[in-house]
């Protein structure tokens, strides 16, 4: 940031206390940031979203239309993948899904016109650690409480021949680890990869323009229109890594649930 | 990468934000809000099921009563063809018998008139032979002068008209 118009990639990510810095909990500092702000204007607005769906009309309007097929998208998602007894775990995906596409989407509003720079939670893995670690540890509790040591034998497919019981387990004790880090990981590097990806480019945008118009016109204008191209493309991995993920933890919930 | 390098100062902020933001997402919409709007679906699409089960019986109730009418109208028919029928019947019954009434009538009064004829023609004969006897004596007595008895005379124009 020395000179004028070099840009920062990482600088969007990084965060800055609100107020509260000298917030602690158990000598743990829990200051309110700007990430903490994003975080409460995603669940104001999925609040909102959801509260107007509650009129309970028998002939909806729009917006409870809208929520009931968000409702009905993800009751169905987990009716696929774990069955009738799916049908309790709807209010958790149901949060997660849409509290991570809130925060994905509202990261790419193009708030910076008007100064404010959209912070992107999703975009750390502080925040997806934690959602991945609920989520597994949702799995491990169901299982767990619902079949006892028997939940052990997720780790024997069936089909197992004999003489591979003593490696199978372990491969599949390990793929079973590494799901909280695969889910956590996924999520952060595909928003961080967007938001880099979108900066780099806006920096090719501003240096070459800087540079006169001939790079403008070889290096700035090109890169103008990959951004725009890009940014549709990151409203479509938006919504995508917030269905993988609900995908993902409803598919281990139907380990835990139903085994295999 | 802030996402590293601040991550000592700023992981407990973090985690405690979204674990408070996240947890009542979870509590107040997810648990609170989603079952609300899942059971108006539920309600909605029971309703429907139900709306169309009625339906469905009220169509069968009307396709049954269509047919049960149907059914009485043709037994309505029938009736009515056995009535007209029985009608004709009874009327070309009643016509013949009294055709048949007035024929044997006619018929009575043909043979009383043909009686009758045949009384005038035999009638008619006799006063011809009276005539004729007469005219035959006195045709004899004229030409031959021969007085012929009644009797001879009746005899013989009976002879000749009777053969």
């Amino acid at each position: 940031m020395a000179d004028q118009g070099s840009v920062d990639p990482m600088a969007q990510f990084k965060i800055e206390p609100i107020f509260g810095s000298d917030w602690t909990i158990a000598g743990h500092n829990i200051a309110f940031t700007n990430s903490s702000l994003w975080m409460a204007i995603a669940t104001l607005a999925l609040t909102i979203f959801v509260a107007g769906g509650m009129k309970r009309q028998l002939v909806p309007g729009r917006w409870q239309m809208a929520v009931e097929t968000m409702t009905g998208f993800i009751d169905s998602l987990l009716a696929a993948n774990i069955g009738p007894n799916g049908k309790k775990y709807v209010p958790y995906i149901f949060s997660l899904f849409m509290f991570i596409l809130i925060a994905n989407i509202q990261g790419l509003l193009p708030l910076g016109l008007v100064g404010v720079h959209p912070f992107t939670f999703t975009s750390h893995f502080t925040v997806t650690g934690v959602l991945a670690i609920l989520s597994f540890s949702i799995v491990l509790i169901v299982g767990f409480a619902k079949h006892k040591l028997h939940f052990f034998s997720l780790f024997v497919p069936h089909g197992t021949p004999i003489w591979l019981l003593w490696l199978i387990p372990i491969i599949e004790l390990i793929s079973f680890l590494v799901r909280p880090f695969s889910l956590a990981l996924r999520l952060f590097v595909a928003m961080m990869a967007g938001h880099v990806l979108l900066e780099v480019l806006s920096s090719f945008v501003i240096n070459s323009t800087n540079s006169g118009v001939l790079w403008m016109g070889v290096v700035g204008i090109p890169s103008f229109l990959l951004m725009i191209a890009i940014s549709a493309l990151e409203l479509l991995v938006a919504g995508i890594q917030a269905y993988v993920f609900a995908l993902l933890t409803s598919l281990y919930l139907n380990d835990a649930e139903n085994l295999h | 990468m802030p996402q590293i390098s601040q991550l000592a100062d700023t992981y407990a902020s973090q985690i405690f934000w979204v674990l408070i933001f996240f947890g009542f997402v979870f509590f107040i919409v997810g648990r609170g809000m989603v079952p609300k709007v899942m059971e108006t679906v539920a309600a909605r699409d029971g309703q429907i099921a139900a709306d169309l089960a009625f339906a469905e019986a009220a169509r069968r109730a009307a396709d049954g009563a269509e047919s049960s009418w149907q059914a009485t109208a043709a037994q309505q028919r029938a009736d009515a063809h056995a009535l007209i029928a029985k009608a004709k019947h009874d009327a070309a019954a009643a016509s013949e018998a009294r055709l048949h009434a007035a024929a044997s009538v006619i018929d009575a009064r043909i043979a009383e008139a043909d009686a009758r004829i045949a009384a005038a023609a035999a009638a008619a004969m006799a006063e011809i032979e009276t005539v004729a006897t007469e005219a035959a004596g006195d045709i004899a007595q004229r030409l031959a002068g021969i007085s012929v008895g009644a009797d001879a005379a009746r005899s013989a124009v009976k002879e000749v008209l009777h053969g």
